[in-house]
Protein backbone atom coordinates (compact mmCIF):
# COMPACT_ATOMS: atom_id res chain seq x y z
CA UNK A 1 0.00 0.00 0.00
CA UNK A 2 2.74 2.07 1.04
CA UNK A 3 4.47 1.77 -2.71
CA UNK A 4 1.43 2.20 -4.68
CA UNK A 5 1.32 5.66 -4.01
CA UNK A 6 5.08 7.03 -4.66
CA UNK A 7 7.67 5.54 -6.85
CA UNK A 8 9.11 2.40 -6.65
CA UNK A 9 12.63 1.63 -5.24
CA UNK A 10 14.88 2.09 -7.62
CA UNK A 11 12.46 3.41 -10.75
CA UNK A 12 13.55 6.90 -10.76
CA UNK A 13 16.69 6.76 -13.04
CA UNK A 14 14.16 5.05 -15.53
CA UNK A 15 11.96 8.02 -14.99
CA UNK A 16 14.35 10.03 -15.39
CA UNK A 17 16.04 8.68 -18.71
CA UNK A 18 12.41 8.44 -20.18
CA UNK A 19 11.46 12.17 -19.40
CA UNK A 20 15.20 13.08 -20.92
CA UNK A 21 13.74 11.06 -23.94
CA UNK A 22 10.59 12.70 -24.18
CA UNK A 23 11.52 16.20 -23.74
CA UNK A 24 14.39 16.06 -26.58
CA UNK A 25 11.66 14.14 -28.61
CA UNK A 26 9.60 17.06 -27.75
CA UNK A 27 11.61 20.06 -27.68
CA UNK A 28 11.90 20.42 -31.77
CA UNK A 29 8.30 20.94 -31.83
CA UNK A 30 8.16 23.42 -29.01
CA UNK A 31 11.32 25.37 -30.20
CA UNK A 32 9.52 25.49 -34.33
CA UNK A 33 6.71 26.97 -32.49
CA UNK A 34 8.45 29.54 -30.54
CA UNK A 35 10.15 30.82 -33.52
CA UNK A 36 6.82 30.59 -35.96
CA UNK A 37 5.91 33.47 -33.00
CA UNK A 38 9.40 35.35 -33.29
CA UNK A 39 10.82 37.92 -35.65
CA UNK A 40 13.91 36.23 -37.59
CA UNK A 41 16.29 38.11 -35.57
CA UNK A 42 14.91 35.88 -32.58
CA UNK A 43 17.40 33.04 -32.77
CA UNK A 44 20.57 34.93 -32.68
CA UNK A 45 19.74 36.12 -29.21
CA UNK A 46 21.85 35.30 -25.83
CA UNK A 47 20.35 33.58 -23.98
CA UNK A 48 18.06 31.23 -27.10
CA UNK A 49 14.91 32.24 -26.58
CA UNK A 50 12.63 30.07 -25.29
CA UNK A 51 9.36 31.45 -24.80
CA UNK A 52 6.68 32.48 -27.56
CA UNK A 53 6.70 35.96 -29.52
CA UNK A 54 3.71 38.02 -30.60
CA UNK A 55 4.74 37.50 -34.56
CA UNK A 56 2.77 34.04 -34.97
CA UNK A 57 0.26 36.20 -37.92
CA UNK A 58 2.87 38.08 -39.21
CA UNK A 59 5.40 35.29 -40.05
CA UNK A 60 2.34 33.21 -41.49
CA UNK A 61 1.69 36.07 -43.33
CA UNK A 62 5.63 36.12 -44.75
CA UNK A 63 4.69 32.28 -45.73
CA UNK A 64 1.93 33.12 -47.86
CA UNK A 65 3.55 35.95 -49.70
CA UNK A 66 6.40 33.33 -50.48
CA UNK A 67 4.31 30.33 -51.29
CA UNK A 68 0.90 28.99 -52.53
CA UNK A 69 0.61 27.86 -48.56
CA UNK A 70 -2.86 26.62 -48.76
CA UNK A 71 -2.63 25.75 -52.40
CA UNK A 72 -0.23 23.29 -51.52
CA UNK A 73 -2.27 22.49 -48.28
CA UNK A 74 -5.14 20.84 -50.67
CA UNK A 75 -2.41 19.59 -53.37
CA UNK A 76 -1.44 17.05 -50.37
CA UNK A 77 -4.67 16.37 -48.58
CA UNK A 78 -5.99 15.48 -52.58
CA UNK A 79 -3.21 13.61 -53.38
CA UNK A 80 -2.90 11.49 -49.88
CA UNK A 81 -6.33 10.84 -50.06
CA UNK A 82 -6.80 9.78 -53.66
CA UNK A 83 -3.26 7.47 -53.42
CA UNK A 84 -4.77 6.04 -49.73
CA UNK A 85 -8.21 4.99 -51.59
CA UNK A 86 -6.92 3.50 -54.59
CA UNK A 87 -4.17 1.36 -53.02
CA UNK A 88 -7.11 -0.19 -50.20
CA UNK A 89 -8.98 -0.85 -53.45
CA UNK A 90 -5.84 -2.22 -55.57
CA UNK A 91 -4.15 -4.19 -52.18
CA UNK A 92 -7.71 -5.90 -50.67
CA UNK A 93 -8.33 -7.37 -54.03
CA UNK A 94 -5.20 -8.83 -54.80
CA UNK A 95 -4.78 -9.89 -51.13
CA UNK A 96 -8.40 -11.17 -50.94
CA UNK A 97 -7.09 -13.32 -54.60
CA UNK A 98 -4.01 -14.50 -52.89
CA UNK A 99 -5.63 -15.09 -49.39
CA UNK A 100 -9.01 -17.59 -50.91
CA UNK A 101 -8.60 -18.11 -54.46
CA UNK A 102 -6.19 -21.12 -56.09
CA UNK A 103 -4.87 -20.50 -59.54
CA UNK A 104 -1.94 -21.60 -61.57
CA UNK A 105 1.50 -19.18 -60.65
CA UNK A 106 -0.18 -17.92 -57.62
CA UNK A 107 3.05 -18.64 -56.08
CA UNK A 108 5.72 -16.58 -58.67
CA UNK A 109 2.97 -14.03 -58.69
CA UNK A 110 3.44 -13.91 -54.92
CA UNK A 111 7.24 -13.78 -55.18
CA UNK A 112 7.14 -11.10 -57.70
CA UNK A 113 6.02 -8.92 -54.92
CA UNK A 114 8.02 -9.88 -52.47
CA UNK A 115 11.12 -9.32 -54.85
CA UNK A 116 9.21 -5.44 -55.70
CA UNK A 117 9.70 -5.07 -51.97
CA UNK A 118 13.68 -5.22 -51.72
CA UNK A 119 14.11 -2.74 -55.28
CA UNK A 120 14.96 0.40 -54.22
CA UNK A 121 12.87 2.97 -55.49
CA UNK A 122 15.57 4.86 -56.61
CA UNK A 123 16.74 2.42 -59.32
CA UNK A 124 13.85 3.24 -61.21
CA UNK A 125 13.63 6.95 -61.13
CA UNK A 126 15.06 8.31 -64.80
CA UNK A 127 12.97 5.88 -66.10
CA UNK A 128 10.13 6.71 -64.19
CA UNK A 129 10.23 10.49 -64.49
CA UNK A 130 11.05 10.02 -68.55
CA UNK A 131 7.69 7.89 -68.62
CA UNK A 132 5.88 10.73 -66.74
CA UNK A 133 6.92 13.51 -68.23
CA UNK A 134 6.46 11.75 -72.00
CA UNK A 135 2.27 11.18 -70.95
CA UNK A 136 2.52 15.01 -69.89
CA UNK A 137 1.75 14.52 -66.37
CA UNK A 138 4.71 16.59 -64.98
CA UNK A 139 3.97 19.48 -62.36
CA UNK A 140 0.50 17.22 -61.95
CA UNK A 141 -0.85 15.35 -58.96
CA UNK A 142 -1.53 12.30 -60.80
CA UNK A 143 2.63 12.45 -61.90
CA UNK A 144 3.07 13.13 -58.43
CA UNK A 145 0.78 10.40 -56.97
CA UNK A 146 0.96 7.50 -59.91
CA UNK A 147 4.23 5.58 -58.55
CA UNK A 148 2.59 5.55 -54.82
CA UNK A 149 -0.53 3.28 -56.19
CA UNK A 150 2.52 0.22 -56.20
CA UNK A 151 2.63 -0.83 -52.73
CA UNK A 152 3.60 -4.06 -51.94
CA UNK A 153 3.48 -4.21 -48.45
CA UNK A 154 -0.48 -3.14 -48.55
CA UNK A 155 -1.08 -6.82 -50.49
CA UNK A 156 0.87 -8.69 -48.22
CA UNK A 157 -1.02 -6.99 -44.81
CA UNK A 158 -4.21 -7.74 -46.83
CA UNK A 159 -3.66 -11.38 -47.41
CA UNK A 160 -2.63 -11.71 -44.26
CA UNK A 161 -5.99 -10.02 -42.90
CA UNK A 162 -8.23 -11.88 -44.96
CA UNK A 163 -6.79 -15.31 -44.81
CA UNK A 164 -7.08 -14.85 -40.99
CA UNK A 165 -10.69 -13.24 -40.56
CA UNK A 166 -12.59 -14.28 -43.38
CA UNK A 167 -14.13 -17.78 -42.67
CA UNK A 168 -14.24 -20.25 -45.88
CA UNK A 169 -17.30 -21.49 -44.64
CA UNK A 170 -18.81 -18.08 -45.31
CA UNK A 171 -17.75 -17.93 -48.22
CA UNK A 172 -19.15 -20.81 -49.30
CA UNK A 173 -22.73 -20.91 -48.20
CA UNK A 174 -22.14 -17.14 -50.07
CA UNK A 175 -21.88 -18.72 -52.77
CA UNK A 176 -24.51 -21.69 -52.47
CA UNK A 177 -26.92 -18.87 -52.36
CA UNK A 178 -25.52 -17.73 -55.80
CA UNK A 179 -23.31 -14.65 -55.35
CA UNK A 180 -20.57 -13.88 -57.47
CA UNK A 181 -17.27 -13.02 -56.39
CA UNK A 182 -17.27 -9.51 -56.82
CA UNK A 183 -20.42 -9.84 -54.40
CA UNK A 184 -18.83 -11.11 -51.76
CA UNK A 185 -15.44 -9.66 -51.89
CA UNK A 186 -18.12 -6.27 -51.48
CA UNK A 187 -20.53 -7.47 -49.27
CA UNK A 188 -18.79 -10.15 -46.97
CA UNK A 189 -14.75 -9.35 -47.22
CA UNK A 190 -14.88 -5.50 -47.10
CA UNK A 191 -16.73 -4.92 -44.06
CA UNK A 192 -14.23 -7.44 -42.25
CA UNK A 193 -11.37 -5.94 -43.23
CA UNK A 194 -12.35 -2.90 -42.06
CA UNK A 195 -9.29 -2.24 -39.01
CA UNK A 196 -6.67 -3.53 -41.58
CA UNK A 197 -8.33 -0.85 -43.79
CA UNK A 198 -7.00 1.81 -40.70
CA UNK A 199 -3.91 -0.05 -40.42
CA UNK A 200 -2.91 0.53 -43.88
CA UNK A 201 -4.26 3.56 -44.79
CA UNK A 202 -2.86 5.37 -42.50
CA UNK A 203 0.47 3.89 -43.25
CA UNK A 204 0.05 4.76 -47.00
CA UNK A 205 -1.17 8.59 -45.95
CA UNK A 206 1.72 9.42 -43.73
CA UNK A 207 3.64 7.73 -46.71
CA UNK A 208 2.72 9.83 -49.33
CA UNK A 209 2.54 12.87 -46.71
CA UNK A 210 5.92 12.70 -45.74
CA UNK A 211 7.72 11.59 -49.13
CA UNK A 212 10.10 14.12 -50.96
CA UNK A 213 12.41 12.37 -53.64
CA UNK A 214 9.73 11.82 -56.55
CA UNK A 215 7.32 14.69 -55.40
CA UNK A 216 10.65 17.23 -55.74
CA UNK A 217 11.70 15.70 -59.46
CA UNK A 218 8.22 15.83 -60.84
CA UNK A 219 6.79 19.03 -59.19
CA UNK A 220 8.72 21.92 -60.62
CA UNK A 221 5.79 24.44 -60.86
CA UNK A 222 4.67 25.75 -57.72
CA UNK A 223 1.17 25.88 -58.43
CA UNK A 224 1.65 21.73 -58.19
CA UNK A 225 3.85 22.15 -55.09
CA UNK A 226 3.01 19.67 -52.42
CA UNK A 227 4.08 20.81 -48.88
CA UNK A 228 7.12 19.17 -48.84
CA UNK A 229 8.32 20.64 -52.24
CA UNK A 230 6.64 24.14 -50.97
CA UNK A 231 8.62 24.13 -47.53
CA UNK A 232 11.98 22.73 -49.35
CA UNK A 233 11.52 26.03 -51.82
CA UNK A 234 10.99 27.97 -48.64
CA UNK A 235 14.77 27.18 -47.84
CA UNK A 236 16.06 27.97 -51.47
CA UNK A 237 16.61 32.03 -50.94
CA UNK A 238 19.63 33.19 -50.40
CA UNK A 239 19.36 34.64 -46.62
CA UNK A 240 16.67 32.56 -45.46
CA UNK A 241 13.83 34.39 -42.91
CA UNK A 242 14.14 31.69 -40.01
CA UNK A 243 10.88 32.88 -38.53
CA UNK A 244 9.01 32.73 -41.55
CA UNK A 245 10.14 29.51 -42.24
CA UNK A 246 9.63 27.80 -39.27
CA UNK A 247 6.10 29.21 -39.03
CA UNK A 248 5.43 27.05 -42.46
CA UNK A 249 6.89 24.41 -41.07
CA UNK A 250 4.75 24.63 -37.96
CA UNK A 251 1.46 25.20 -39.96
CA UNK A 252 2.11 21.77 -42.25
CA UNK A 253 3.22 20.21 -39.53
CA UNK A 254 0.41 20.84 -36.71
CA UNK A 255 -2.81 18.99 -39.06
CA UNK A 256 -0.76 15.56 -39.22
CA UNK A 257 0.27 16.10 -35.04
CA UNK A 258 -3.42 16.90 -34.16
CA UNK A 259 -4.24 13.58 -36.20
CA UNK A 260 -1.97 11.90 -34.62
CA UNK A 261 -2.69 12.57 -31.04
CA UNK A 262 -6.24 11.46 -31.44
CA UNK A 263 -5.17 8.03 -32.91
CA UNK A 264 -1.81 7.45 -31.65
CA UNK A 265 -3.05 4.30 -30.62
CA UNK A 266 -4.09 3.56 -34.60
CA UNK A 267 -0.34 5.62 -35.66
CA UNK A 268 1.60 3.42 -33.42
CA UNK A 269 0.22 -0.08 -33.71
CA UNK A 270 0.09 0.08 -37.78
CA UNK A 271 3.81 0.21 -37.39
CA UNK A 272 4.05 -3.01 -35.52
CA UNK A 273 1.81 -4.70 -38.00
CA UNK A 274 2.90 -3.12 -41.11
CA UNK A 275 6.71 -4.40 -40.19
CA UNK A 276 6.47 -7.42 -38.22
CA UNK A 277 3.67 -9.30 -40.43
CA UNK B 1 -31.49 -50.37 -65.66
CA UNK B 2 -28.69 -49.03 -68.08
CA UNK B 3 -30.78 -46.14 -68.61
CA UNK B 4 -30.28 -45.31 -65.38
CA UNK B 5 -26.48 -45.76 -65.03
CA UNK B 6 -26.43 -43.66 -67.64
CA UNK B 7 -28.40 -41.23 -66.90
CA UNK B 8 -26.43 -41.29 -63.40
CA UNK B 9 -23.23 -41.11 -65.38
CA UNK B 10 -24.66 -38.22 -67.19
CA UNK B 11 -25.73 -36.29 -63.74
CA UNK B 12 -22.34 -37.07 -62.90
CA UNK B 13 -20.58 -35.37 -65.84
CA UNK B 14 -22.91 -32.31 -65.28
CA UNK B 15 -22.11 -31.98 -61.90
CA UNK B 16 -18.63 -32.25 -62.59
CA UNK B 17 -18.63 -29.84 -65.23
CA UNK B 18 -20.65 -26.69 -63.24
CA UNK B 19 -17.60 -27.80 -60.53
CA UNK B 20 -15.40 -27.31 -63.10
CA UNK B 21 -17.01 -24.15 -63.91
CA UNK B 22 -17.16 -23.13 -60.22
CA UNK B 23 -13.20 -23.65 -60.15
CA UNK B 24 -12.65 -21.73 -63.59
CA UNK B 25 -14.68 -18.60 -62.07
CA UNK B 26 -12.52 -18.76 -59.11
CA UNK B 27 -9.76 -18.71 -61.55
CA UNK B 28 -10.76 -15.98 -63.64
CA UNK B 29 -11.52 -13.15 -60.61
CA UNK B 30 -8.27 -14.66 -59.08
CA UNK B 31 -6.25 -13.26 -62.45
CA UNK B 32 -8.81 -10.50 -62.62
CA UNK B 33 -7.83 -9.33 -58.79
CA UNK B 34 -4.06 -9.06 -58.89
CA UNK B 35 -4.29 -7.47 -62.23
CA UNK B 36 -4.68 -3.84 -61.03
CA UNK B 37 -1.37 -4.50 -58.97
CA UNK B 38 0.45 -5.81 -61.82
CA UNK B 39 -0.47 -3.71 -64.44
CA UNK B 40 0.91 -0.70 -62.61
CA UNK B 41 3.52 -2.72 -61.08
CA UNK B 42 4.35 -3.49 -65.13
CA UNK B 43 4.71 -0.30 -66.18
CA UNK B 44 6.17 1.94 -63.29
CA UNK B 45 7.98 -1.30 -61.83
CA UNK B 46 9.48 -3.20 -63.53
CA UNK B 47 9.89 -1.26 -66.95
CA UNK B 48 11.62 1.34 -65.40
CA UNK B 49 13.91 -1.05 -63.65
CA UNK B 50 14.73 -2.90 -66.75
CA UNK B 51 15.10 0.43 -68.44
CA UNK B 52 17.43 1.50 -65.97
CA UNK B 53 19.80 -1.30 -66.83
CA UNK B 54 19.63 -0.86 -70.39
CA UNK B 55 20.52 3.38 -69.62
CA UNK B 56 23.77 2.60 -67.83
CA UNK B 57 25.24 1.28 -70.94
CA UNK B 58 24.18 3.82 -73.11
CA UNK B 59 24.89 7.74 -73.68
CA UNK B 60 21.55 9.70 -73.32
CA UNK B 61 20.40 13.05 -72.59
CA UNK B 62 16.74 11.89 -72.67
CA UNK B 63 16.58 13.80 -75.61
CA UNK B 64 18.70 12.61 -78.58
CA UNK B 65 18.84 8.98 -79.56
CA UNK B 66 21.11 6.72 -77.44
CA UNK B 67 23.91 5.05 -78.42
CA UNK B 68 25.59 2.16 -76.86
CA UNK B 69 28.75 2.42 -74.63
CA UNK B 70 29.38 -0.27 -73.20
CA UNK B 71 30.76 0.11 -69.74
CA UNK B 72 32.43 3.76 -69.90
CA UNK B 73 29.28 5.08 -68.02
CA UNK B 74 30.31 2.56 -64.98
CA UNK B 75 34.11 3.59 -65.74
CA UNK B 76 33.31 7.42 -65.07
CA UNK B 77 31.15 7.14 -62.16
CA UNK B 78 33.90 4.64 -60.64
CA UNK B 79 36.81 6.90 -61.59
CA UNK B 80 34.63 10.12 -59.71
CA UNK B 81 36.17 11.36 -57.18
CA UNK B 82 33.16 12.49 -55.96
CA UNK B 83 30.87 9.24 -56.05
CA UNK B 84 33.32 7.86 -53.86
CA UNK B 85 33.31 10.76 -51.39
CA UNK B 86 29.48 10.92 -51.75
CA UNK B 87 29.79 6.92 -50.71
CA UNK B 88 31.34 7.50 -48.24
CA UNK B 89 29.35 10.15 -46.71
CA UNK B 90 26.32 8.01 -46.90
CA UNK B 91 28.13 5.22 -45.09
CA UNK B 92 29.54 7.55 -42.56
CA UNK B 93 26.24 9.52 -42.05
CA UNK B 94 24.36 6.01 -42.28
CA UNK B 95 26.44 4.02 -39.38
CA UNK B 96 26.45 7.20 -37.12
CA UNK B 97 22.49 7.93 -37.17
CA UNK B 98 21.36 4.25 -37.25
CA UNK B 99 23.54 2.37 -34.99
CA UNK B 100 22.93 4.37 -32.00
CA UNK B 101 19.37 3.86 -32.86
CA UNK B 102 19.78 0.29 -31.56
CA UNK B 103 21.42 0.17 -28.40
CA UNK B 104 18.77 3.51 -27.69
CA UNK B 105 15.37 1.83 -28.97
CA UNK B 106 16.20 -1.67 -26.71
CA UNK B 107 16.86 0.61 -23.92
CA UNK B 108 14.22 3.09 -24.25
CA UNK B 109 11.53 -0.43 -25.26
CA UNK B 110 13.24 -2.11 -21.97
CA UNK B 111 12.25 0.30 -19.64
CA UNK B 112 8.99 1.23 -21.56
CA UNK B 113 8.20 -2.52 -20.58
CA UNK B 114 9.03 -2.31 -16.99
CA UNK B 115 6.10 -3.83 -15.36
CA UNK B 116 6.45 -0.97 -12.41
CA UNK B 117 6.62 1.93 -15.09
CA UNK B 118 3.71 4.30 -15.37
CA UNK B 119 2.38 7.00 -17.48
CA UNK B 120 3.92 4.64 -20.38
CA UNK B 121 1.46 5.36 -23.02
CA UNK B 122 2.53 9.41 -22.50
CA UNK B 123 6.27 8.47 -22.78
CA UNK B 124 5.38 6.08 -25.73
CA UNK B 125 3.28 8.56 -27.62
CA UNK B 126 5.88 11.17 -27.27
CA UNK B 127 9.28 9.06 -28.24
CA UNK B 128 6.97 8.02 -31.16
CA UNK B 129 6.21 11.96 -32.62
CA UNK B 130 9.03 12.90 -34.08
CA UNK B 131 7.90 10.00 -36.41
CA UNK B 132 5.45 11.78 -37.78
CA UNK B 133 7.09 14.75 -38.87
CA UNK B 134 7.97 14.67 -42.15
CA UNK B 135 11.52 14.12 -43.20
CA UNK B 136 11.69 17.66 -44.90
CA UNK B 137 10.26 19.36 -41.71
CA UNK B 138 12.72 17.55 -39.53
CA UNK B 139 15.63 18.81 -42.06
CA UNK B 140 14.24 22.77 -41.87
CA UNK B 141 13.72 22.80 -38.32
CA UNK B 142 17.18 20.88 -37.31
CA UNK B 143 18.32 23.33 -40.25
CA UNK B 144 17.65 26.82 -38.28
CA UNK B 145 19.22 24.80 -35.05
CA UNK B 146 22.03 24.07 -36.92
CA UNK B 147 22.47 27.52 -38.65
CA UNK B 148 25.98 28.20 -39.63
CA UNK B 149 25.72 31.45 -37.30
CA UNK B 150 27.92 31.41 -34.36
CA UNK B 151 25.02 32.40 -31.89
CA UNK B 152 22.91 29.06 -33.60
CA UNK B 153 20.90 27.16 -30.84
CA UNK B 154 23.43 24.09 -31.38
CA UNK B 155 26.68 26.38 -31.27
CA UNK B 156 25.10 27.94 -27.76
CA UNK B 157 24.31 24.72 -26.08
CA UNK B 158 27.92 23.05 -27.01
CA UNK B 159 29.20 26.28 -25.95
CA UNK B 160 27.66 25.49 -22.43
CA UNK B 161 30.11 22.61 -22.59
CA UNK B 162 32.90 24.69 -23.33
CA UNK B 163 33.25 23.96 -27.13
CA UNK B 164 33.99 26.28 -29.58
CA UNK B 165 31.24 26.96 -32.50
CA UNK B 166 30.80 25.02 -35.43
CA UNK B 167 29.99 25.99 -38.83
CA UNK B 168 27.55 23.17 -39.50
CA UNK B 169 26.72 23.43 -42.92
CA UNK B 170 29.77 23.91 -44.35
CA UNK B 171 32.27 21.97 -42.05
CA UNK B 172 33.34 18.22 -43.29
CA UNK B 173 31.86 16.63 -39.73
CA UNK B 174 29.56 19.55 -39.00
CA UNK B 175 27.34 19.04 -41.46
CA UNK B 176 27.64 15.08 -40.99
CA UNK B 177 26.97 15.36 -37.20
CA UNK B 178 24.06 17.20 -37.96
CA UNK B 179 22.66 15.30 -40.10
CA UNK B 180 23.48 11.91 -38.61
CA UNK B 181 21.05 13.68 -35.37
CA UNK B 182 18.51 14.29 -37.55
CA UNK B 183 18.08 10.99 -38.63
CA UNK B 184 18.60 9.58 -35.07
CA UNK B 185 15.96 11.98 -33.58
CA UNK B 186 13.23 10.65 -36.17
CA UNK B 187 13.62 7.31 -35.90
CA UNK B 188 14.58 6.26 -32.58
CA UNK B 189 11.04 6.22 -31.58
CA UNK B 190 9.89 4.25 -34.60
CA UNK B 191 12.81 1.53 -33.53
CA UNK B 192 11.72 1.71 -30.26
CA UNK B 193 7.86 0.71 -30.99
CA UNK B 194 9.20 -2.34 -32.80
CA UNK B 195 11.41 -3.37 -29.90
CA UNK B 196 8.22 -2.87 -27.32
CA UNK B 197 6.51 -5.18 -29.77
CA UNK B 198 9.15 -7.40 -29.63
CA UNK B 199 9.79 -7.67 -26.22
CA UNK B 200 6.06 -8.20 -25.57
CA UNK B 201 5.98 -11.06 -27.31
CA UNK B 202 8.42 -12.88 -25.30
CA UNK B 203 7.06 -15.17 -21.97
CA UNK B 204 6.83 -14.31 -19.12
CA UNK B 205 7.87 -17.75 -17.52
CA UNK B 206 11.16 -17.49 -19.23
CA UNK B 207 12.07 -14.78 -16.84
CA UNK B 208 10.70 -16.71 -13.98
CA UNK B 209 12.34 -19.05 -14.58
CA UNK B 210 15.48 -17.67 -14.95
CA UNK B 211 14.89 -16.39 -11.66
CA UNK B 212 14.29 -19.46 -10.02
CA UNK B 213 17.77 -20.41 -11.31
CA UNK B 214 18.98 -17.45 -10.17
CA UNK B 215 19.89 -15.72 -13.10
CA UNK B 216 20.47 -12.02 -12.19
CA UNK B 217 18.55 -9.12 -14.67
CA UNK B 218 21.33 -8.20 -16.67
CA UNK B 219 22.41 -11.96 -17.26
CA UNK B 220 18.51 -12.70 -18.00
CA UNK B 221 19.16 -9.46 -20.30
CA UNK B 222 21.88 -10.90 -22.09
CA UNK B 223 20.64 -14.51 -22.45
CA UNK B 224 17.10 -14.04 -22.96
CA UNK B 225 16.13 -10.63 -23.71
CA UNK B 226 18.89 -10.38 -26.56
CA UNK B 227 17.89 -13.84 -28.16
CA UNK B 228 14.39 -13.36 -28.09
CA UNK B 229 14.35 -9.97 -29.76
CA UNK B 230 16.78 -10.89 -32.58
CA UNK B 231 14.15 -11.55 -35.44
CA UNK B 232 13.33 -7.69 -34.42
CA UNK B 233 17.22 -6.42 -34.07
CA UNK B 234 17.22 -8.18 -37.76
CA UNK B 235 14.66 -6.51 -39.08
CA UNK B 236 15.69 -3.13 -37.85
CA UNK B 237 19.24 -3.68 -38.68
CA UNK B 238 17.49 -4.76 -42.60
CA UNK B 239 15.51 -1.18 -42.99
CA UNK B 240 18.09 0.96 -41.26
CA UNK B 241 20.53 -0.63 -44.22
CA UNK B 242 18.38 -0.03 -46.97
CA UNK B 243 17.13 3.70 -45.50
CA UNK B 244 20.24 4.87 -44.52
CA UNK B 245 21.79 4.29 -48.21
CA UNK B 246 18.79 5.75 -49.70
CA UNK B 247 19.55 8.95 -47.76
CA UNK B 248 18.32 12.29 -49.88
CA UNK B 249 15.66 14.53 -48.53
CA UNK B 250 17.23 15.23 -45.26
CA UNK B 251 20.75 16.74 -46.51
CA UNK B 252 19.47 18.08 -49.89
CA UNK B 253 17.00 20.49 -47.77
CA UNK B 254 19.37 21.07 -44.96
CA UNK B 255 21.65 22.52 -47.30
CA UNK B 256 18.95 24.53 -49.35
CA UNK B 257 20.85 26.17 -52.30
CA UNK B 258 24.08 24.77 -51.92
CA UNK B 259 23.11 21.39 -51.81
CA UNK B 260 24.00 20.37 -54.88
CA UNK B 261 27.40 22.29 -54.97
CA UNK B 262 29.08 21.18 -51.83
CA UNK B 263 30.35 17.67 -51.29
CA UNK B 264 30.66 17.62 -47.39
CA UNK B 265 27.24 15.56 -46.72
CA UNK B 266 26.37 14.68 -50.47
CA UNK B 267 25.03 11.38 -50.66
CA UNK B 268 25.08 8.45 -53.34
CA UNK B 269 21.37 9.35 -54.42
CA UNK B 270 22.23 13.35 -54.17
CA UNK B 271 24.87 12.43 -56.87
CA UNK B 272 22.66 10.49 -58.69
CA UNK B 273 20.21 13.24 -59.01
CA UNK B 274 22.86 15.64 -59.70
CA UNK B 275 23.99 13.79 -62.51
CA UNK B 276 20.47 13.29 -63.89
CA UNK B 277 18.61 16.57 -63.56
CA UNK B 278 21.22 19.50 -63.01
CA UNK B 279 23.61 17.97 -65.50
CA UNK B 280 21.46 15.67 -68.09
CA UNK B 281 23.56 12.57 -67.89
CA UNK B 282 21.21 9.79 -67.54
CA UNK B 283 23.51 6.88 -68.35
CA UNK B 284 25.59 7.77 -65.77
CA UNK B 285 23.26 8.77 -63.48
CA UNK B 286 21.40 5.09 -64.59
CA UNK B 287 25.04 3.50 -63.63
CA UNK B 288 24.82 5.04 -60.14
CA UNK B 289 21.26 3.31 -60.06
CA UNK B 290 22.64 -0.05 -60.62
CA UNK B 291 25.49 0.64 -58.49
CA UNK B 292 23.22 1.84 -55.96
CA UNK B 293 20.93 -1.19 -56.14
CA UNK B 294 24.25 -3.44 -56.03
CA UNK B 295 25.72 -1.72 -52.77
CA UNK B 296 21.87 -1.78 -51.28
CA UNK B 297 21.45 -5.69 -51.66
CA UNK B 298 25.06 -6.39 -50.52
CA UNK B 299 25.56 -4.33 -47.14
CA UNK B 300 21.58 -5.45 -46.68
CA UNK B 301 22.97 -9.57 -47.04
CA UNK B 302 26.29 -8.53 -44.92
CA UNK B 303 24.27 -6.45 -41.78
CA UNK B 304 21.76 -8.80 -41.74
CA UNK B 305 23.78 -12.57 -41.92
CA UNK B 306 26.23 -10.52 -38.75
CA UNK B 307 23.41 -9.69 -37.00
CA UNK B 308 22.16 -13.16 -36.56
CA UNK B 309 25.68 -14.27 -36.40
CA UNK B 310 25.80 -12.53 -33.33
CA UNK B 311 22.46 -14.24 -31.37
CA UNK B 312 23.80 -17.06 -32.68
CA UNK B 313 27.24 -17.03 -31.13
CA UNK B 314 25.06 -15.58 -27.85
CA UNK B 315 22.77 -19.13 -27.88
CA UNK B 316 26.00 -21.19 -28.53
CA UNK B 317 27.55 -19.94 -25.11
CA UNK B 318 24.09 -20.36 -23.71
CA UNK B 319 24.12 -23.99 -24.24
CA UNK B 320 27.56 -24.52 -23.37
CA UNK B 321 27.14 -22.98 -20.09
Amino acid sequence: MRKSKGLKKGTLPVYIILWIASILSIFPFYWMFVMATRPSAAYNSIPPTLLPGDQLVENFMKVLDTIPFFQAMWNTILLCTTVTLAVLLISSLAGFAFAKFEFPGKNFFFILILLTMVIPPQLGLIPQFYLVSQLGWLDTLLGAGVLFLLNPLGIFLMRQYISESVPDELMEAAKLDGCSNFRIFRSIVLPIIKPAFATLGIIVFTLVWGEFLWQFTVLRDPASYTLQVALASLNNAFRVDFGMLLSGVFWATVPLIIIFLIFNRWFISSITEGSIK
Amino acid sequence: MESVQKRQQASKVKKSTTQMSEKKKDMLSGYLYIAPFFIIFGIIGLYPAVFSIVLAFQDWNGLGEMDFVGLSNFVVVLQDPLFWKSLYNTVIIGLMGTAPQLVVGIILAYFLNMAVIRFTNFFRVTIFMPYITSMVAVALVFGVFFSSSETALANYVIGLFGMDPVSWKTSEWGAKIAISLMVFWRWVGYNTIIYLAGLQSIPKDLYEAATIDGAGKVQQFLHITIPMLKPFIILTVFMSTVGALQLFAEPAVFLGSSAFNRDEAMTVVMYLYRDAFNLGSFGTASATAVLLLIIIVGAAALNTWLTSGVGRKQKRRAFTK
